[in-house]
């Protein structure tokens, strides 16, 4: 029977899978370097100024040149994107435990904790900065975006408990904060950290859409409120650097949360599990 | 949920020495549908008892009303208890169809779930927890998580779990259904050695009537929706029960007449 069995390809395979890897991480450096020249050409070969269209060496110029100026901002959109990550983090999580314990509280609250993630933010952000002062009315705008993927995340984990699991836990006489904090939090574990991914890049978006509405109104020093400050001044190499700024803190930021994820989840969840388990 | 109706007159000679007794059960679903009974079930302390009967036949839902994990509709659900102990919970083990295992922890702090929840001092908790899974000869990988053991072994800490306390009646769910045979044939002679060694009652659900007849004393035939007794089959085979048995003519006598017992469940009701 054995000789019948073609050879196994396992050493071809093997190199097709490692191929793979290296063009998943060639290819998007690849099409950066080839616009980001493309982009230099045209600059250079139509003689574009700055002031209309600069190119990305005149653009990294700029970020040197204002990095005093550029990094606070940096730091200021940063520090406001990190509180509006904490306040959704603790709001949306502490809501949904609440609606987990109490229905009438979830059947009260929750329409409005949709008809708050439906509502577009720019349109908010005008009001509360009205009502608020302004450091704090950024923070709540960038609340506001990210508290509802945790609430809803996390209220979906909480509900997908093991049926016999839970079972389990009640014919020992478990308690209701043993059952909490033994089986439903762990259980929830993966879904709040899936929401929490998405929330960190949604504060960052609160945030600047903030700083935007805040900016023209007056004072703000953040990344965005750069923006909109260097488009008055037709500065648009600095738009395009505090532009890039902004992208990489995204990345950034999902990155980190990405790691965080799965170093709390390796040792037992599907999604953090090599495909070879 | 309610709990199962504890048993404080031990005295009353009807139920003396029962480990479990169902008296006029029944239980009906919000929908209307007669799941079961009325049901007249006896076990006796020490025993080991299968309840056979074909899918859908309510024998799980059985299992959940002695456990009292459900409540009955009618009827009364009776579990003798260790003297001086108010809860009867403590005295029941229950196995799952699935392992039901947390994946989030190891396979120590699975085992040792019933002594967390009742707040078991820490060293006692220990020893207890090292002694289950020796017993089921899974000492070294207390530290592994569930995800890293294989189907039986994780029904191995499922079953240690459920020994963990010490309980006097082991309710077993179709443990070993998802299994491969060879697993299966494995984990019933240990199942019987346990059973041997720490003489538990055990009410051992299952729609195999090969498992049935080797493992228990007595075979409780079901018959299907709403699901009563069909037939009740003693099964005096010698103990202890091996591969021997389970290649002799007897076993397969015994496996003939159960089926036979069987056959009107799949036939009647289940029809219409």
């Amino acid at each position: 029977m054995s000789s019948l069995t073609p050879p196994t390809p396992a050493s071809a395979s093997v190199t097709d899978a490692s191929a793979l890897r290296v063009a998943r991480l060639l290819l998007p450096i690849v099409v950066l370097a080839v616009g980001t020249l493309g982009w230099e050409l045209v600059v250079r070969l139509n003689n574009i100024p700055p002031y209309v269209l600069p190119g990305p060496l005149a653009v990294l110029r700029t970020l040197v040149a204002d990095w005093p100026v550029l990094s606070q901002s940096l730091l200021t959109t940063l520090l406001t994107t990190l509180e509006g990550f904490i306040a959704a983090t603790v709001g949306g999580i502490g809501l949904a435990l609440l609606f987990n314990q109490s229905k009438w509280l979830e059947y009260s609250l929750f329409p409005y904790a949709v008809i708050l993630q439906v509502t577009p933010v720019i349109a908010i952000a005008p009001l509360l900065l009205i009502y608020l002062p302004q450091q704090t009315a950024v923070i709540v705008c960038a609340w506001i975006v990210g508290f509802f993927p945790v609430l809803s995340n996390t209220t979906l984990g909480l509900n997908s408990v093991d049926r016999n699991l839970a079972g389990l836990f009640q014919l020992y006489g478990a308690s209701r904060m043993q059952t909490l904090r033994l089986l439903k939090l762990p259980s929830a574990l993966p879904y709040i950290l899936g929401g929490l991914r998405i929330a960190g890049g949604l504060s960052l978006i609160g945030a600047v859409v903030a700083e935007i509405a805040a900016g023209t109104a007056g004072a703000g020093s953040g990344l965005a409120y750069r923006i909109a400050e260097s488009g008055y001044r037709l500065n648009i190499p600095r738009m395009f650097a505090a532009l890039l700024l902004l992208s990489v803190a995204g990345i950034v930021i999902y990155g980190l949360l990405a790691l965080v994820s799965h170093l709390v989840l390796r040792r037992w969840h599907e999604s953090a599990l090599g495909k070879e388990n | 949920m309610a709990e199962p109706a504890s048993l404080s007159d031990t005295d009353d000679p009807a139920i003396a020495g029962l480990a479990v007794s169902l008296r006029g059960v029944t239980k009906v679903y919000d929908n209307g549908v007669v799941a079961l009974g009325p049901l007249e079930l006896s076990v006796r302390k020490g025993e080991f008892a299968a309840l056979l009967g074909p899918s859908g036949c309510g024998k799980s839902t059985a299992l959940r009303l002695i456990a009292g994990l459900a409540a009955p509709t009618s009827g009364t659900v009776h579990l003798s208890h260790r003297r001086g102990e108010t809860r009867p919970a403590r005295t029941i083990g229950f196995v799952f169809q699935e392992p039901t295992l947390m994946p989030w922890t190891s396979v120590k702090e699975n085992v040792r779930l019933p002594l967390t929840l009742a707040r078991a001092p820490a060293a006692e908790a220990d020893a207890r927890v090292n002694e289950a899974l020796a017993r089921v000869g899974l000492s070294e990988f207390a530290d592994s998580y569930p995800r890293e053991l294989s189907g039986g072994m994780k029904m191995r800490v499922s079953l240690a779990r459920a020994l963990v306390t010490d309980p006097d009646i082991l309710l077993m769910d179709e443990p070993f259904a998802a299994l491969d045979e060879i697993t299966r044939f494995r984990l019933n002679n240990d199942l019987l050695a346990l059973w041997r060694n720490l003489k538990k009652t055990v009410v051992f659900v299952t729609h195999s009537v090969f498992e049935s007849v080797y493992l228990s004393q007595r075979v409780i035939v079901m018959t299907s929706r709403p699901g009563r007794i069909g037939a009740e089959i003693p099964i005096d085979a010698p103990e202890p029960r091996g591969e021997d048995f389970r290649t002799s003519a007897e076993y397969a006598q015994l496996c003939r007449k159960v089926s036979a017992a069987l056959a009107p469940s799949y036939s009647g009701r289940s029809a219409l």
